[in-house]
């Protein structure tokens, strides 16, 4: 079995071997050989491209299905304030939170509010930390995942301050089992989701073993029948429903949401993955020292980007600011104390429990000399090759077969150029190399058996 | 320890092309993560290299950088065609800098260049010819008696 869970299967039956999902990939984790794609687990940080590349929706998020509510005796949904952009703008939290109690679930959480005290513990780590700048948002675990495979340098700059849904599923299941007496495991906590990515921070969190949430189900599901329970419903007050709004926390839906509602001068939003490679760059090259935080999201615009989502990612991203604009304007601040939050901040309440480990992607050799000479090789090989990243091969580029040929994932005549008289001198290198680290890794695994026989 | 286990690289920089500047240090960091370095010295080369890129960048007509790794050292020859240096033990001051304003307004020139590379490096050497250009021996060690 695989050691990291996905939150993205490749249904074989329909995909086409169209190659869209190759080209899109921004890890290069998908190969498709046979006509078939398929995904390098070790390479892929769940960003989604892939689902939205692909014309056969061969790509599929895995998500919950509503059945699962019925495991449990209480169920309590905890929908993304990204769901709060999804509708139109008279339509406010206090109504899809009384929408959702029709859908089947004993009880909605207003998300926001936790994130709200999440915010103001943010503010509280970014004034006290001495460390390397700048400091990096844990909100979006493709970011989390980025950095533990490419930028494992900038791990101990990402803020260990536990996720909010995480945070609310906790307190919601203590407050809860004492109330109704009923068995913490008794109570299913239920995200709705923006995206598949946390799926996997549900099912394989990045630091440590257990998460407090029981599933996640998309956006786009609940949509439908959201909208019709919410048709016919008492208009209540707009005045009213607009104080209940914690702006600190409406602010987690969008990119940039977190710095503005805390008036964050020294910081950053970044939104969409290929632009967040280009800014993590600049950190590594020590080009963004003064800067106190970086708030990025892998999809553009943010959680109201997430592909599980239903509306158009500018409308919905639109509607949140104006939403903040408005709370602004008005000066309604229905947010928690933080005087409150400084005494839960000091008595721990916030951190999460693990630590984020990196997860580097393994080098072309464990060995330095070797991998020397399989970078080496991988050079020379590529200099053979018509760099046209036809991807006919199955890899996404030229650069990357290369690399597949040295690590022996790829053969040479895969190419549909390959012509035996421009490899001549790379077959026997190449040879030789595979050879000798296959059998460097039998006598590995022997040694281990050899150990663990001995425990 | 032969040849075989050497690998050598070579790079061009183009001064005053601001928009390609970092690509060089960039793909040198993804050789280094690929062959499996310490993640803390890529971090280091990766510092010492933006700022020798940078230099070419904003101050030299062209420059070239070589890159040597074998499984002791890392070694960057970084040669550029340009002004030189005129004073290196000035240039190697914090806070001395002949940027223009133009350089200042885009975030460089703080006068920091130069002593960030000897900070980040194992060794450091620099030759200069006024009117000819600059060169750079920069060497990071790999094996762990030898790192900083």
């Amino acid at each position: 079995m695989s050691p990291y869970f996905h939150s993205i299967r490749i249904d074989t039956d329909k995909c086409k071997g169209r190659m869209k999902c190759l080209r899109a990939c921004p890890t290069q984790a998908i190969r498709v050989r046979d006509g078939k794609a398929s995904i390098i687990e070790e390479k892929c940080i769940d960003c989604g491209e892939c689902i939205t590349a692909c014309p056969h929706g061969a790509i599929v998020p895995l998500t919950d299905p509503f059945g699962e509510l019925t495991k449990f005796r209480y169920t309590v949904a905890i929908p993304s304030p990204a769901l709060y952009a999804q509708f139109g703008r008279e339509i406010l939290p206090a109504k899809i939170l009384s929408g959702i109690k029709k859908l089947g679930f004993d009880s909605a959480f207003d998300l926001a509010l936790t994130c709200g005290e999440v915010s103001f513990a943010v503010q509280e780590y970014l004034r006290d930390y001495k460390g390397p700048k700048p400091l990096i948002s844990n909100a979006c675990p493709t970011i989390v995942r980025l950095i533990q495979v490419k930028y494992p340098e900038l791990i101990h700059q990402l803020i260990p301050i536990e996720l909010p849904r995480e945070l609310a599923a906790r307190e919601i299941k203590k407050k809860l089992s004492k109330q109704l007496k009923i068995d913490e495991k008794d109570i299913g906590a239920f995200y709705l989701t923006p995206c598949p990515v946390k799926m996997i921070s549900i099912k394989q969190p990045a630091e440590k073993g257990q998460s407090f949430l029981d599933g996640a189900i998309s956006i786009a599901d609940v949509y439908g029948p959201l909208l019709s329970a919410m048709e016919g419903m008492e208009k209540g007050s707009y005045r009213k429903a607009l104080e209940s709004i914690c702006i600190l926390g409406v602010g987690w839906a969008m990119v940039g949401g977190i710095c503005r509602t805390l008036r964050l001068k020294n910081s950053m939003a970044v939104s969409g993955l290929n632009e967040i490679i280009k800014v993590f760059d600049d950190i590594e090259r020590g080009k963004l020292r003064n800067i106190d935080f970086i708030e990025a999201y892998s999809c553009l615009q943010g959680c109201v980007g997430g592909s599980l989502t239903v509306e158009n990612l500018y409308t919905s991203y639109n509607k949140i600011l104006k939403l903040i604009e408005t709370l602004e304007f008005e000066e309604i601040k229905a947010c928690p104390d933080i005087r409150e939050v400084r005494k839960l901040y000091n008595n721990d309440y916030f951190f999460i429990k693990g630590k984020f480990e990196p997860r580097p992607l393994k080098p072309l050799d464990q060995d330095l000399a070797k991998a020397i000479n399989k970078r080496k090789l991988k050079e020379e090989i590529y200099e053979t090759l018509r760099k046209i990243d036809c991807g006919v091969c199955g890899a996404p580029t030229c650069l990357v077969f290369a690399e597949d040929v040295v690590k022996g994932d790829a053969d040479l005549t895969d190419c549909v150029f390959y012509a035996p008289e421009n490899t001549e001198k790379i077959t026997d290198k190449l040879s030789a190399l595979l050879n000798e680290s296959v059998s460097i890794n039998l006598s590995d695994s022997y040694t281990n058996k050899l150990i663990n026989k001995k425990d | 320890m032969s040849d075989e286990y050497v690998l050598s690289q070579q790079f061009e920089i183009t001064g005053g092309d601001f928009g390609n500047a970092g690509k060089t240090s960039t793909s040198i960091k993804e050789i280094l993560k690929e062959i499996g370095i310490e993640p803390s010295i890529i971090i280091r080369a990766s510092i010492a290299l933006y700022e020798s890129e940078m230099n070419i960048v904003m101050y030299a007509q062209r420059g070239k950088v070589f890159l040597n790794i074998t499984p002791e050292k890392l070694h960057f020859k970084i040669e550029d065609q340009g002004p030189g240096i005129g004073n290196i033990e000035l240039a190697m001051k914090e806070g001395f800098s002949t940027a223009t304003d133009k350089m200042r307004e885009m975030g460089f020139g703080a006068g920091m260049g130069l002593p960030n590379i000897k900070r980040n490096a194992d060794r450091f050497e620099i030759s200069s010819i006024p009117d000819k250009g600059t060169t750079l021996d920069i060497t990071f060690c790999l094996n762990k008696t030898g790192s900083k």
